[in-house]
C-alpha cells in the first residue's frame, strides 16, 4: 500500500521519471548550445551552411592518383581525393599488416629461438612507440634518399628519390576492356567451381585441384586473351625533363611514409592476436590430427587455423579499424586524406569548422561502421556450427 | 638382484649448451640456416648501432675535445664516415625536453610534481605497499596540490600553460586524461547496461561515436568547435581544450573495458545483493564494481598506455609534447638534419614509460589469475 502512497518508491514511475529528467536536461543542453553557437558565429562572421562545399578550392593537392585534381576544382572534390586517399592507404595497409602480422605471429611459435626473439624485440619495440612518430620518422628517412638529378635507378624504368618512386604507367588501350571483363568472369567461376568442388567432395570424398584451376583461370585465360587481341596496353615510361619527371606514375614519399608505418606498427598488434589465436587451440588437436596421419602443413590449414581464425579474427577487425582510424595522422607528414585534405586546408581556408568537421567525422564513422559489418559477416561464417 | 645399476648420462648432443644450440638453432637444417643468416645479419648490425649511439657518439664535446655548440661541431658533421649520433642536440635542449619553456626560478615546482607524482602512483599500482592506506590519500589530494603548484594560485606566481612543454604536457595530458576518464568510464559502462532505455542509448550511442572517430578529430573539435560552443567569458586555454577531447576519448575506451568486466562478473551477485536489500548504487559501488574494476585492470593499464602514446597527436593542434619539442628543436637552423638522435630520444622516452606500463599489467594479469584460481580452490 505504500507504493501509492509515495510516488517515489515505485520502480515504474522513478524510472520514468529519471528518463524525462534526463531527455530534458538534454535537450536544454543541446538548445543552449545551438543559441550560443549561433551567437558566437554571427560575430565572428562566419558563414554557415553547405554552400562553401561548390566553391572553388583554390589549392593543389601533390598526391591524388584516382582523381585529376586541379586548383580549380571543389571543396568537395577535395573532399572526394581525400575519402579516396584515406580509403587506400588503410586498404593497403591492412593487407600488408595482415600479412606482415600473421609471418611475424607464427614466426613467434616457431622452434628457432633466435628467430623468435628477434621478432619479439621487433613487436615491443614497435608497439610501445608511438605511431605518429614512427610516420614522422619514416618520412624523414625518405626524404633524406637521393635528389631527382641522382636518383637511383632500376631498369632505367624505376627511380627511387626524396619525390617518391617513379615507375612506369599502363596505358589502356581500346579492346582492353575484354580483359577486364575475363578476369571478372574468371573470379567468378572459379569461386562457382569452388563451391561445387566443395559439395563434391562433401558427397562422393573426390577432390578437385580447385587451386591449379582457379589459376589457370584467372591469370592464364586473361592473358592469353591479352595477346590474341594484339596487347592493348602500353606503357608511359617516367622521364627526367628539367627539375623533375614528366610521365610515369609516381607514389609520394608521403604515402610511402604512412604505408610502412601503418603497416609495421598494426602488423606488431596482429601478431599478437594470431600467436594467442594459434596458442588457444588446444595441443590434441594438434595431435590427434598427426595420428591420423595429416601432412604438417594440413594441419596448420586444415585443423589449427580454421579454429585459431575464431579467436582471432573479432580483434582483427578492431585492428583493422584502428589502422583506418590511425591513417587521419597524415596530416602529420602532408598526406593529403580526408583530415590533411578536407578537414585541415578546406576548413582553414572556408572558416566552415562545424560543416567541415561533422563532414569528417561522419565519413569515418560510416567507414567504422562498414568495416565492422563485413567483418562481422566473415566473422558469422567462420563461427563454429553447432547442429 | 637388487644391484641398482648406474644411471646412464644423456648423449652430450641434446644438453647444456649444446644440446641447447641443436634444439633451439640447428634442429633442421632450414632452421640452420635461418639461424646462420640471422646471426650474420645480427652480427652486422649490433656492433654499427652500438657504435653509432654509443662508441662513436659525441655527448657534450666532439673528437677534438670542444664543446657543441651547433652542428657543424658534431663528429658525424665532420667525419661523416666515421661519427656517431650527435647527442649534443639532447644535452643542449634537455631543459626544454623535460620542462618546455617553464620559467627556470620556478622549475622546482615542476621537480616537486615529478616526485609527488611517483609517491601519489607507486602505492597505487601496488597493494602490499607498506602503509598504503595513508599513501592513498595523498594520492586523491595530489591532482589538487599539482594543479596549484604547477598552475599558480594560491600565492605561487602563475605560469600560463602555454609555457608548459615537453615531458610536463604529455605526463600532464597522460595522467589527468587517465584519471578524468576513469570515473567517466564507470558511469557510462554503467549508463550502457542501465535498464532505462533512455539512459542506455544515450551511452551507447556516445561510446560508439567516440569510439567511431579518430582521436585527431576530437582534438580539432575541441581546438576548434569548443571555443564556438561556449558562451562569452569562459575562455578555456589550448591545453584544457585539448584535455576535454583526451578525456571525451579515453571514457569511452574505458568505459568499454569496464564493461567487459562487469558482464564477466556472474548474475547471482547481482542477485545476492539485491536479495540483502542493497539499493542500485549500493549494489555496484560495493558489490560489483569492486569486482568488475578487478579483473579489468590489465585492460585498463593497457588502454592507458595507448592514450599515453596517442598524447604526442596533440602537436598537430599545436601543443608542445616531448615531440613537439624535439620537432621545434629540429627547426633551429644551428641543429638542421640531427632528426634521427632527436627521434631516437624521444622514442626512448616513451619506450621507457610505455615498456614498464605493459610489464606491469603482465604482472597483475598473472597475479589476478592466481588469486582468482586461489578462490575456486
Amino acid at each position: 500500500m505504500r507504493s501509492n502512497l509515495n510516488f517515489f518508491s515505485d520502480e515504474k514511475f522513478r524510472s520514468i521519471f529519471f528518463q524525462t529528467l534526463v531527455i530534458g536536461l538534454f535537450a536544454l543542453g543541446i538548445y543552449f548550445v545551438v543559441q550560443t553557437t549561433g551567437y558566437n558565429l554571427e560575430k565572428r562572421n562566419i558563414a554557415t551552411g553547405w554552400r562553401f562545399l561548390s566553391d572553388p578550392a583554390g589549392f593543389d593537392i601533390s598526391f591524388s592518383p584516382f582523381i585529376n585534381f586541379k586548383s580549380t576544382d571543389t571543396h568537395l572534390d577535395v573532399y572526394f581525393v581525400g575519402v579516396l586517399n584515406t580509403l587506400l592507404v588503410s586498404f593497403c595497409g591492412c593487407i600488408a599488416a595482415t600479412i606482415l602480422g600473421f609471418l611475424v605471429g607464427i614466426i613467434r611459435l616457431s622452434s628457432n629461438w633466435l628467430l623468435v626473439r628477434v621478432a619479439y624485440i621487433y613487436v615491443e619495440f614497435t608497439r610501445n612507440v608511438p605511431l605518429l612518430l614512427q610516420i614522422i620518422l619514416w618520412y624523414s628517412i625518405l626524404i633524406q634518399l637521393p635528389r631527382v638529378k641522382q636518383s637511383l635507378e632500376f631498369l632505367d624504368i624505376f627511380f627511387i628519390s626524396n619525390r617518391g618512386i617513379y615507375s612506369p604507367r599502363p596505358v589502356f588501350e581500346t579492346g582492353f576492356s575484354y580483359v577486364f571483363i575475363a578476369i571478372i568472369l574468371a573470379f567468378i567461376s572459379s569461386f562457382i567451381i569452388r563451391r561445387w568442388a566443395k559439395k563434391r567432395q562433401d558427397e562422393t570424398g573426390k577432390q578437385f585441384p580447385v587451386l591449379s584451376s582457379a589459376f589457370g583461370l584467372i591469370i592464364i585465360l586473361p592473358l592469353l586473351l591479352f595477346f590474341i587481341i594484339g596487347s592493348p596496353m602500353s606503357f608511359d615510361y617516367p622521364a627526367l625533363k628539367g627539375f623533375n619527371f614528366k610521365g610515369g606514375m609516381v607514389i609520394r614519399p608521403e604515402f610511402i611514409a604512412m604505408f610502412l608505418a601503418l603497416t609495421i606498427y598494426t602488423a606488431a598488434f596482429i601478431s599478437e592476436t594470431v600467436r594467442s589465436g594459434i596458442l588457444s587451440v588446444t595441443k590434441g588437436q594438434r595431435e590427434a590430427s598427426a595420428s591420423l596421419g595429416l601432412k604438417k602443413s594440413w594441419i596448420m590449414r586444415l585443423i589449427i587455423i580454421p579454429q585459431a581464425l575464431r579467436v582471432i579474427v573479432p580483434p582483427l577487425t578492431s585492428q583493422y579499424l584502428n589502422l583506418t582510424k590511425n591513417s587521419s595522422l597524415g596530416i602529420a607528414v602532408g598526406y593529403a586524406d580526408l583530415v590533411h585534405g578536407f578537414g585541415g586546408i578546406s576548413l582553414n581556408q572556408t572558416g566552415q569548422a562545424i560543416e567541415c568537421m561533422v563532414i569528417v567525422m561522419a565519413t569515418y564513422l560510416t567507414i567504422s561502421l562498414t568495416i565492422s559489418v563485413f567483418m562481422n559477416i566473415y566473422n558469422r561464417s567462420i563461427q563454429f556450427k553447432e547442429k | 638382484m637388487n644391484d641398482i645399476t648406474e644411471s646412464r648420462k644423456p648423449p652430450v648432443a641434446t644438453t647444456g649448451i649444446l644440446g641447447w644450440l641443436r634444439m633451439n638453432l640447428f634442429s633442421t637444417w632450414v632452421n640452420s640456416l635461418i639461424s646462420l643468416f640471422v646471426l650474420y645479419i645480427l652480427f652486422q648490425f649490433i656492433p654499427w648501432i652500438l657504435n653509432w649511439t654509443i662508441f662513436a657518439a659525441d655527448f657534450k664535446y666532439n673528437f677534438n675535445g670542444e664543446e657543441i655548440v651547433n652542428r657543424e661541431m658534431c663528429s658525424r658533421v665532420l667525419d661523416p664516415e666515421n661519427g656517431g649520433a650527435c647527442w649534443a642536440i639532447i644535452y643542449v635542449r634537455f631543459y626544454q625536453f623535460m620542462y618546455g619553456f617553464y620559467p627556470r626560478e620556478e622549475v622546482w615546482r615542476v621537480n616537486l610534481s615529478y616526485i609527488m607524482l611517483a609517491v601519489a602512483v607507486v602505492p597505487l599500482l601496488f597493494d602490499n605497499f607498506p602503509f598504503r592506506k595513508h599513501f592513498l590519500k595523498f594520492t586523491y589530494i595530489f591532482p589538487v596540490i599539482a594543479f596549484f603548484l604547477l598552475n599558480g594560485g594560491l600565492g605561487l606566481e602563475s605560469v600560463s600553460t602555454n609555457k608548459w612543454g615537453g615531458l610536463l604536457v604529455t605526463l600532464v595530458l597522460g595522467c589527468t586524461g587517465i584519471a578524468l576518464a576513469f570515473p567517466l568510464g564507470i558511469i557510462l559502462a554503467l549508463g550502457r547496461r542501465s535498464n532505462l532505455p533512455v539512459i542506455s542509448m544515450m551511452c551507447t550511442l556516445f561510446i560508439e561515436f567516440i569510439r567511431g572517430v579518430p582521436l585527431i578529430t576530437l582534438l580539432f573539435f575541441g581546438m576548434v568547435m569548443l571555443p564556438l560552443f561556449l558562451p562569452e567569458g569562459i575562455d578555456m586555454d589550448g591545453l584544457a581544450r585539448v584535455l576535454v577531447a583526451v578525456t571525451l576519448f579515453q571514457s569511452a575506451y574505458m568505459a568499454e573495458v569496464i564493461r567487459g568486466g562487469l558482464q564477466a562478473i556472474p548474475q547471482g551477485q547481482y542477485e545476492a545483493a539485491r536479495s540483502i536489500g542493497l539499493s542500485y548504487w549500493q549494489m555496484n559501488l560495493k558489490v560489483v564494481l569492486p569486482q568488475a574494476i578487478r579483473i579489468s585492470i590489465p585492460s585498463i593499464v593497457n588502454t592507458s598506455i595507448g592514450l599515453f602514446k596517442d598524447t604526442t597527436l596533440v602537436i598537430i593542434v599545436g601543443l608542445l609534447d616531448l615531440l613537439g619539442i624535439g620537432r621545434g628543436a629540429l627547426a633551429d637552423t644551428t641543429w638542421l638534419g640531427l632528426a634521427y638522435e632527436v627521434y631516437f630520444f624521444v622514442s626512448l622516452v616513451f619506450f621507457i614509460f610505455t615498456f614498464a606500463m605493459s610489464r606491469y599489467s603482465l604482472y597483475l594479469e598473472k597475479k589476478l589469475k592466481t588469486g582468482i584460481n586461489m578462490g575456486a580452490d
